[in-house]
C-alpha cells in the first residue's frame, strides 16, 4: 500500500567476481541458503522504502556469525560488495541491494543468546525481532527501550544499523545508547568484538560510531544490549486542542516545566481523521491536533507531573483530556498513533513518509509553512510527529497515476527538508540516509564535513564493498592506506622541493 | 604555492594568528613533565584552523590543551613542538532554554557553562571535580560523574561537534537536535580519543532540567560482598537514582554505598526513605537520608604526586572487583582509596604519594591481571612520568580492535601528529 515516488531500478555496472563467489559461497553454506533464482531474490528488492528497487544478484540466509564471517571474507575476496539486511522495514532504502552484489539476510539469526539479568543486559543475533527482546524481559521486570513503530517486526541488527529510535526516545535515547557491545564481522572477513562486559573501556568509541553506520562498516553478528527497569508507573493521557499551534504551546510548556515525559505525540486534523476512518480510534470530535503524552518512573512522581501535564494541556486550550484507566486503554490511545502511517494509505493511493527534524521551539513556524507549500502546491499533507523532540513525520499525499503528481509530491517532500536544514534541524531523525537522502546529505553537511565521516569509512573499508551507495552522495576513493610521515618532507628540508 | 620553506614556525604561527598569541611555554605548558617548543593561542575555529595548518605545513607535533587539568594523563609525551591552547576559545556561544540545548567553544570551562543553563533552570549532566575542566577536556578524555548512571557518558549527551583535522581542515558532525541520524556521528568517535584524531574547537550538548530537590540515600556496609549487594539494590530499585556511588578509604573495610535520587519536591524525599527503610529488610541495616551529598561525592580520591588508576568490570562483578584488588594490596603492602561508579562497575583506585615508582608499576600490573580476569581493564590516570616508564598507562586491546583503532587513526591523522604516544597501544 505504502509506496513513494518510483525510481528507475538502479543499475550498477558489474563489480567483482560473482560466479566465482557465488560458487564458493554455496561450498560454504550449502545449497539450500543460497539463493539465485530469479523469482526468489526478487522478493527481496526493496526494504520497507519501495519507491527503491533493486533485485540482488545472490541472497544468502547465514545461521551463525561463523557463515556471516565466511560470507563476507568471501565477498571481499572475490571484490563483490555485499549488503546486510534484517527484516527489511527500513524506511530510507538502507537495505537496498545491488544488482552486483549479495544480500546477507540475517532471519536466520533470531537467538536470544543470553539473558544476564545481574548485569541487566541481553546478549541477541541480529535477526532477533526488537520486541522479543523485552517480551524475554518481561518477567523479569526489564525491557527493551527502543521502540521503533515497526518493532513488532524489524530486527534488532536493523535498529544497530540505523540508530534507529521510536517515540520513548525521547527520555530513553535511541539504539546507541542501549548498545553495551556488538560482534562485528569488518569488511575484510574479520570477527571484532567492540565494547565489551566492562563499561566505558578505553579506546576509540568504534561501537559508537558503529551504530547507525547504516550498515556501511561492516555486518553485526551479535548484540549486547542493555535492559531497562520496568518502570513502577506508567501514565497515558491523550488530549484533544483546537490546532496545532495550541497543542505545540502546550508541549513547550510541559518541557518548560523541567518535565521529561516518555513520549509526546502529535498528530493533525488530516492525520487523525485517517486514522479515525483506518482503526476507529475515537479520538476527540472536532481536533485540529491531538496529543499523546506518557510519563513512565517512580509511582510518585509520575502522580504529580501528570496533574501538571493535565494542566498545562487545559490552559493551552485543550477541550478534551482523556486519561487511561489500565493497559487496554492505554493500547486504545496509542492505537491511532502507531497505525497513522499505513492509515493514511486509506485516504491517499500513494504517500511519501517523510523525516526531519528541528528545534521543538521551531515547530509553529515550520508547520505554517508546510501548511503554505501544501496549499500552494496542491499536495495534501498530514502530519504526525514526535513533538517532544521535533522528529516530524509528515506524510506527503499523491496519486502516482496522475501524471505530474509524483513530482510534485517530491518537490513538496524536499522542501520540507530544507525547512528542516533552514531551522537548524537535520534531514533525518530515525529513518537514516539510506539510498534515498543521499541527495539531500548536501544540504546539510560540506564536503569536508562528509570528506572527514568518510575517513572512518576508509579506515573500515577501504574497498567500498559494504552498503556502497548508502549514506554518502559521493564515494571517497579511499586510495593507499596512507604511510607513517613524520616532520618535514626530506626533499622540503633540502629546499628541493614544495610539499602541497 | 606552499609557504616559503625559509619562513620560521614562529613567523609562521604569527602571520596566521598574530604576534600576542604566539610564545614561549610556561609552567603551565608542561605536558607530562616536558615543555613544547612553541604555544599557539587559538580562540575559535578558525583560529585554531590557521594554527594547525602552520603546523601541518611544517610538520610539527600538536597537543592541544584548555585549562590543562587533565593535561598529564595518557601515554608519556614524546617530544611536543606545539601546544594549541584553547582556553581563550571559552565563549557560551548559544543557549537555546526551550530547546534544551547548548552551544559552546571547548576551552570554555565546565562551570560556566552550568552557570549559565541554571540560570534557566537546566544542567548539563556532565561533571568532572577538576575545577577548571573544560567542554574539550571533558570530550577528549570521556570524563563524566555519578550522573552518568541515569543520564549517559560525554557520548551519550554530545549532539554535534565541531573538530579541526591535523591538516587544518574545518569539519562538523551531528547538529543542535537532539535526534538526528545523517551521517556518521563523529562524536562518539572523538569522545575519549585524547587529542589523537583532530582537535575539538565546538560542542553541542543535550541539557535535562535541574532537580527541584535532591538526596542521597548512604549505607555502610562491611566488605566488598555486602557493598556489591547494596550496589545491586540501588542500581534496581525502581527510586531511579542519578548516581550510584561507592566509597572505602584506604585502609578501610567498611564501605560507603550511596545513591543520589532527583525529582520533585517532596516526591523525593519520599522515595529516598522509603529505599534507605528498605535495606533494614534487604541489607540488615537502614540507610541514612541526607540533604546534601557526602563530602566524597563527584571527588577524586587522588593526592598531588600519587597515582590515580581506573579499573573496571562488568557491574555484576563489582564484589569481585574490589575483593581481588583487596589481594593485590596486601601483596603489594599498599593501601588504595577506592571510590567511583559502583552502579557501573568502574572505579577510581588512589595510590597515595611516596609509594616508589616501582611499587607502583607492579601493582598497577598485579591490579591488571585480576581486572583482565574479569574481563575488565585497569587504566592510570594520572601518575607520575617515572611510573609511565614503567608500566603502559593503557594496558592491552584485543588485537582485532587494536588494529581497526590503528587503522582509523591512520585516516584522521596519517602523520600522526596529534599528540602522538598518548593514547592506546601507542597511537
Amino acid at each position: 500500500m505504502e509506496s513513494g515516488a518510483l525510481t528507475p531500478p538502479a543499475r550498477q555496472e558489474p563489480r567483482g567476481d560473482l560466479d566465482g563467489c557465488t560458487a564458493r559461497l554455496r561450498e560454504l553454506l550449502g545449497r539450500e541458503a543460497v539463493i539465485t533464482d530469479r523469482q526468489r531474490v526478487r522478493t527481496y528488492e526493496c526494504d520497507g522504502l519501495a519507491s527503491h528497487r533493486s533485485v540482488p544478484a545472490v541472497v544468502v540466509l547465514p545461521e551463525n556469525a561463523e557463515q556471516v564471517r565466511a560470507v563476507v571474507a568471501t565477498c571481499s575476496a572475490h571484490g563483490v560488495p555485499f549488503v546486510a539486511r534484517g527484516s527489511g522495514t527500513g524506511l530510507s532504502a538502507g537495505a537496498l541491494p545491488r544488482s552486483d552484489g549479495v544480500l546477507v539476510v540475517t532471519s536466520r539469526m533470531r537467538r536470544i543468546l543470553e539473558l544476564d539479568v545481574a548485569n541487566e543486559r541481553a546478549v541477541v543475533e541480529p535477526g532477533v525481532v526488537n520486541l522479543d527482546v523485552t517480551r524475554a524481559a518481561q518477567p523479569y521486570g526489564y525491557y527493551f527501550a527502543p521502540d521503533p513503530s515497526s518493532q513488532q517486526v524489524c530486527s534488532v541488527g536493523g535498529n544497530v544499523a540505523e540508530n534507529s529510535g521510536g517515540a520513548h526516545c525521547l527520555k530513553h535515547g535511541f539504539t546507541v545508547n542501549h548498545v553495551l557491545a556488538a560482534s562485528v564481522v569488518t569488511p575484510d572477513g574479520e570477527e571484532v568484538e567492540l565494547g565489551g562486559p566492562a563499561r566505558e573501556a578505553p579506546g576509540y568509541d568504534l561501537l559508537g560510531a558503529f551504530v547507525g553506520s547504516e550498515g556501511t562498516l561492516g555486518v553485526v553478528t551479535s548484540i549486547t544490549v542493555r535492559l531497562l527497569r520496568a518502570p513502577e508507573s506508567v501514565r497515558t493521557l491523550l488530549a484533544g486542542f483546537p490546532t496545532t499551534d495550541d497543542a505545540g504551546a502546550a508541549v513547550s510548556a510541559i518541557i518548560a516545566a523541567g518535565i521529561t515525559p516518555a513520549a509526546v505525540e502529535m498528530m493533525d486534523a488530516l492525520s487523525i481523521s485517517a486514522a479515525e476512518q483506518a482503526v476507529r480510534c475515537d479520538y476527540p470530535e472536532g481536533a485540529g491536533a491531538v496529543l499523546i503524552v506518557e510519563l513512565d518512573g517512580p509511582h510518585a512522581e509520575v502522580e504529580h507531573t501528570f496533574t501538571e501535564v493535565s494542566e498545562h494541556c487545559t490552559a493551552h486550550g485543550a477541550f478534551e483530556i482523556r486519561t487511561a484507566a489500565d493497559e487496554r486503554e492505554r493500547a486504545l490511545i496509542w492505537k491511532g498513533r502507531k497505525s497513522a502511517f499505513a492509515a493514511v494509505g486509506r485516504i491517499s493511493r500513494d504517500y511519501i513518509v517523510q523525516d526531519g527534524v528541528i528545534p521543538r521551539t521551531a515547530l509553529p513556524d515550520v508547520l505554517r509553512r508546510i501548511a503554505e507549500l501544501s496549499a500552494s502546491s496542491g499536495v495534501r499533507v498530514a502530519n504526525v510527529f514526535h513533538a517532544g523532540d521535533g522528529n516530524l513525520h509528515p506524510l506527503v499525499l499523491f496519486d502516482g497515476s496522475d501524471p505530474g503528481e509524483t513530482e510534485r509530491a517530491e518537490e513538496v517532500s524536499g522542501a520540507i527538508l530544507d525547512l528542516c536544514v533552514e531551522h537548524g534541524g537535520s534531514i533525518t531523525g530515525e529513518h537514516g540516509v539510506g539510498a534515498d537522502k543521499v541527495r539531500y546529505m548536501g544540504r546539510m553537511f560540506t564536503p569536508e564535513d562528509l570528506d572527514t565521516m568518510q575517513s572512518l569509512r576508509c579506515a573500515f573499508d577501504p574497498e567500498g564493498l559494504c552498503n556502497p551507495g548508502k549514506v554518502f552522495p559521493t564515494p571517497r576513493l579511499c586510495g593507499e592506506t596512507p604511510g607513517r610521515r613524520r616532520g618535514v618532507h626530506p626533499l622540503t628540508e633540502a629546499g628541493l622541493a614544495e610539499q602541497f | 604555492m606552499g609557504t616559503p620553506a625559509k619562513e620560521t614556525v614562529p613567523e609562521a604561527l604569527r602571520r596566521a594568528v598574530g604576534e600576542e598569541r604566539v610564545g614561549r611555554p610556561s609552567a603551565s605548558d608542561v605536558v607530562d613533565g616536558g615543555a613544547p617548543r612553541w604555544v599557539a593561542r587559538a580562540d575559535g575555529t578558525d583560529s585554531a584552523a590557521a594554527i594547525l595548518r602552520v603546523a601541518a605545513e611544517h610538520g610539527m607535533t600538536v597537543v592541544p590543551r584548555g585549562s590543562g587539568s587533565k593535561l598529564d594523563t595518557g601515554g608519556p609525551a614524546e617530544e611536543v613542538d606545539l601546544l594549541l591552547d584553547l582556553s581563550a576559545a571559552d565563549e557560551v556561544l548559544e543557549h537555546a532554554a526551550s530547546d534544551l540545548v547548548v552551544r559552546a567553544q571547548a576551552g570554555a570551562r565546565l562551570r560556566d557553562v552550568q552557570d549559565v543553563v541554571a540560570r534557566a533552570g537546566q544542567q548539563l549532566s556532565v561533571s568532572d571535580p577538576r575545577p577548571t575542566a573544560t567542554l574539550g577536556g571533558v570530550i577528549a578524555t570521556g570524563t563524566s560523574g555519578p550522573c552518568r548512571q541515569l543520564y549517559g557518558g560525554v557520548r551519550d549527551l554530545l549532539l554535534g561537534l565541531t573538530v579541526v583535522r591535523a591538516d587544518g581542515t574545518v569539519a562538523r558532525s551531528g547538529g543542535k537536535v537532539v535526534k538526528n541520524v545523517a551521517g556518521y556521528d563523529l562524536g562518539k568517535l572523538f569522545t575519549g580519543s585524547y587529542g589523537t584524531l583532530g582537535v575539538v574547537t565546538e560542542a553541542i550538548f543535550r541539557l535535562h532540567p535541574l532537580a527541584a530537590e535532591r538526596r542521597w540515600v548512604a549505607v555502610r556496609v562491611p566488605g566488598s560482598e555486602s557493598a556489591a549487594e547494596a550496589a545491586r539494590l540501588f542500581r534496581v530499585c525502581q527510586a531511579a537514582p542519578t548516581g550510584v556511588e561507592l566509597d572505602r578509604p584506604a585502609g578501610g573495610e567498611w564501605i560507603t554505598v550511596c545513591a543520589e535520587l532527583e525529582g520533585r519536591v517532596g516526591a523525593t524525599a519520599q522515595r529516598a526513605e522509603e529505599l534507605a527503610r528498605s535495606f533494614e529488610r534487604t541489607l540488615g541495616t537502614a540507610g541514612e537520608v541526607l540533604a546534601r551529598a557526602p563530602e566524597w561525592w563527584d571527588e577524586l580520591p587522588h593526592e598531588p604526586g600519587g597515582t590515580l588508576l581506573r579499573l573496571a568490570s562488568a557491574p555484576a562483578d563489582l564484589g569481585e572487583l574490589v575483593e581481588r584488588v583487596g589481594r593485590v594490596e596486601r601483596e603489594h603492602g599498599v593501601s588504595l582509596a577506592l571510590r567511583g561508579a559502583a552502579g557501573l562497575g568502574v572505579l577510581h583506585g588512589a595510590v597515595p604519594a611516596g609509594v616508589t615508582p616501582e611499587t607502583v608499576a607492579r601493582l598497577v600490573e598485579g591490579v591488571r591481571v585480576e581486572t583482565g580476569r574479569l574481563a575488565g581493564y585497569t587504566t592510570v590516570v594520572h601518575t607520575p612520568r617515572r611510573v609511565k616508564e614503567l608500566v603502559d598507562v593503557w594496558g592491552p586491546v584485543a588485537p582485532g580492535v587494536g588494529e581497526l583503532m590503528r587503522r582509523t587513526k591512520e585516516r584522521f591523522d596519517p602523520e600522526h601528529r596529534l599528540a602522538p604516544g598518548r593514547f592506546v597501544g601507542g597511537l
